[in-house]
């Protein structure tokens, strides 16, 4: 079907580890021909009789439509439940059932603006990719990691190549500055006075980021991660409060309207705790009660 | 060659195999996979009257072999369904099966009346009456868990749509599935699909607290088919024994493939839905048709309807 997605046995070729994550690069037919920053893949786990029959989503760190094996996609994996462990346990040679690109990229400015790429832990995944299509389009490019410590930062040495300048934090002081990248994100965003601000991380990163992007007039393209079980759409349980043209806020999928939202879009106040309420003024919100 | 046609209280499909409810969307995510016309019929995501935001997140958790929903029935509402999703489908030249689900008995025939009215009507194969969904705040909202609620909801719906095959699905969270079946038979419905998700619970164990917004949720997938096989033997064992009028059943829970398909007609479905699966295998409901075929054919069966139920004729004699 000519729809701009493909579901492809792919096969994995390379696997090395990347400080507390595991880098992956799979041989997925088509995917990489129609992917672009910010999109994702998800990844079937476990086999074709698996127990665990959630996809897992993980956005294209790097996309290649031809190399020696054919076009292959990059993504980062955190190891920390029984499907991302079978991903990251794979070996050369294993078969993994792709099924990609998905999402909506990130958008890229018609004007070569300066742009502020912030990426927490491994959501700085799809950053240098994007970081090289900016610079194409003459667009001067500063990146800012932050992480927990240094092993839980991605990809510190390929944004020295992939941005003009490169800022380091981590809450325990362990590499760059200590503290979060909200702290160093104003003075970095006033400095090469940007007009887009790209992010991806934690929920509470993004909110952050849009505040500070905000507070300069910057506009924050942020790159949500969501929980999802499908990846393509069927499945609701992915959705967030986001506000659109119209001025209506409805529950959305993250994975087919997102995984890239305006940050001044994002309902920030229904987050808390874990949870992701319904506001109240949302479009078919449950009167008292709730439904 | 298997005919693989199956007949739905008078509507013809040219195959049994459906997607599920609120597994598939309604048609357009799924038809970038394969084209849903394909299938015997797609079934919608349940259509409300008004448009419903759902419940919070997180919506959903992994379980061993299925998993756990709390979607709370989101959607457009009726007006928009029949505005957009239905010609949407109509264009694809898609069989549809209308899933409905009302706050009140009388809200469900507000519901099929609308779509009744609706511009692309004629590309609905019949209406799948929701009285068995968990996600609602209201547990009394599960019609399906009481005779007499189920009565009075598909009353209302089969006086509203005389002409067109309506099917009541049940949930297997009950005393006696045959009761409630009995229920809806009376009261109108055409078939039965069975059967809905069971209700669950997952305690997050770093939180200690429980895992979905919405505190339960639906549980679906392969873990539930056992249940799924033995509610659609005992309706269907029950109408063989004469004690309920012969009706269509359509087997829904945990099928992943054709051999799970198989089962399920075995067990007296004539028609099957894919859900959950469709999750982890975006083509299952168009794979699983091509296994369901081979299956009969390696049973030496020339049409799927000599196989429904034949499980009824095999009971092993101690």
């Amino acid at each position: 079907m000519s729809a701009g997605v493909v579901q492809v046995r792919g096969e994995l070729i390379a696997t090395r580890r990347a400080g507390a994550y595991q880098h992956l690069t799979v041989v997925a037919p088509g995917v990489a021909e129609l992917a672009h920053p910010g999109q994702f893949v998800a990844l079937a786990v476990g086999g074709p009789t698996s127990a665990h029959l959630l996809r897992r989503a993980f956005s294209i760190h790097r996309a290649k439509p031809s190399g020696t094996y054919g076009g292959t996609v990059d993504v980062v994996v955190a190891p920390h439940g029984p499907g991302t462990r079978w991903l990251t346990a794979l070996r050369p040679h294993d078969p993994v059932d792709v099924v990609g690109p998905l999402g909506r990229p990130f958008p890229l400015p018609a004007e070569p603006v300066p742009c502020v790429l912030v990426g927490g832990g491994y959501g700085s995944a799809p950053l240098f990719w994007l970081a090289q299509e900016l610079r194409a389009r003459g667009c001067e490019v500063e990146m800012v990691l932050g992480a927990a410590s240094e092993d839980r930062l991605f990809g510190v040495v390929e944004a020295r190549r992939s941005a003009d300048g490169v800022t380091v934090t981590t809450d325990d002081g362990s590499a760059g500055r200590r503290g979060w990248v909200s702290d160093v994100l104003g003075e970095v965003v006033a400095r090469t006075s940007a007009g887009v601000v790209y992010a991806c991380g934690p929920m509470g990163m993004l909110r952050s980021v849009t505040e500070v992007a905000s507070e300069h007039g910057a506009v924050a393209q942020v790159a949500v991660e969501e929980s999802m079980a499908c990846g393509i759409g069927v499945c609701m349980t992915c959705v967030m409060p986001v506000t659109g043209n119209d001025g209506v806020t409805r529950m959305v999928r993250s994975c087919v309207e997102g995984p890239v939202f305006r940050g001044d879009r994002v309902r920030w106040d229904a987050f808390s705790d874990g949870l992701g309420r319904v506001p109240d003024d949302a479009l078919g919100a449950a009167r008292a009660g709730g439904h | 060659m298997v005919d693989m046609s199956t007949v739905l209280a008078g509507a013809t499909l040219p195959n049994p195999v459906m997607t599920a409810s609120g597994c598939a969307a309604n048609g357009k995510e799924l038809h970038r996979f394969f084209p849903v016309s394909d299938l015997g019929a797609f079934v919608t995501k349940t259509v409300m009257r008004d448009p419903r935001a759902g419940r919070g997140t997180p919506r959903m958790a992994e379980t061993p072999s299925g998993m756990l929903n709390s979607i709370g029935l989101q959607g457009p509402g009726i007006d928009v369904f029949v505005e957009h999703d239905l010609p949407w489908l109509q264009s694809v030249g898609a069989r549809v099966l209308v899933s409905v689900a009302g706050n009140t008995a009388e809200e469900f025939g507000e519901v099929v009346e609308r779509l009744a009215a609706g511009p692309a009507f004629e590309a609905v194969v019949g209406v799948e009456v929701n009285i068995s969904c968990p996600n609602v705040a209201n547990r009394g909202l599960v019609f399906a868990c009481d005779a007499a609620s189920s009565e009075r909801v598909v009353a209302i719906v089969r006086e509203r749509l005389p002409d067109l095959p309506v099917l009541a699905k049940l949930t297997p969270d009950v005393t006696d599935i045959v009761e409630i079946a009995a229920a809806a038979l009376a009261a109108g419905a055409d078939g039965l699909t069975m059967v809905n998700t069971l209700l669950g619970m997952v305690i997050d164990t770093d939180l200690l607290r429980p895992h979905l917004a919405g505190v339960t949720g639906g549980l679906s997938g392969p873990a539930i088919r056992p249940v799924a096989v033995r509610a659609l033997f005992q309706v269907h064992g029950a109408m063989r024994a004469g004690r309920l009028p012969l009706a269509p059943l359509v087997g829904v829970g945990g099928v992943r493939s054709g051999r799970d398909a198989l089962e399920l007609v075995s067990a007296g479905a004539s028609a099957v839905q894919v859900g959950t699966a469709t999750f982890n295998d975006p083509g299952a409901p168009r794979r699983v048709l091509d296994e369901l075929e081979a299956e009969i054919a390696r049973h030496g069966f020339g049409r799927f309807a000599d196989v429904v139920g034949i499980a009824h004729e095999r009971i092993p004699c101690p």
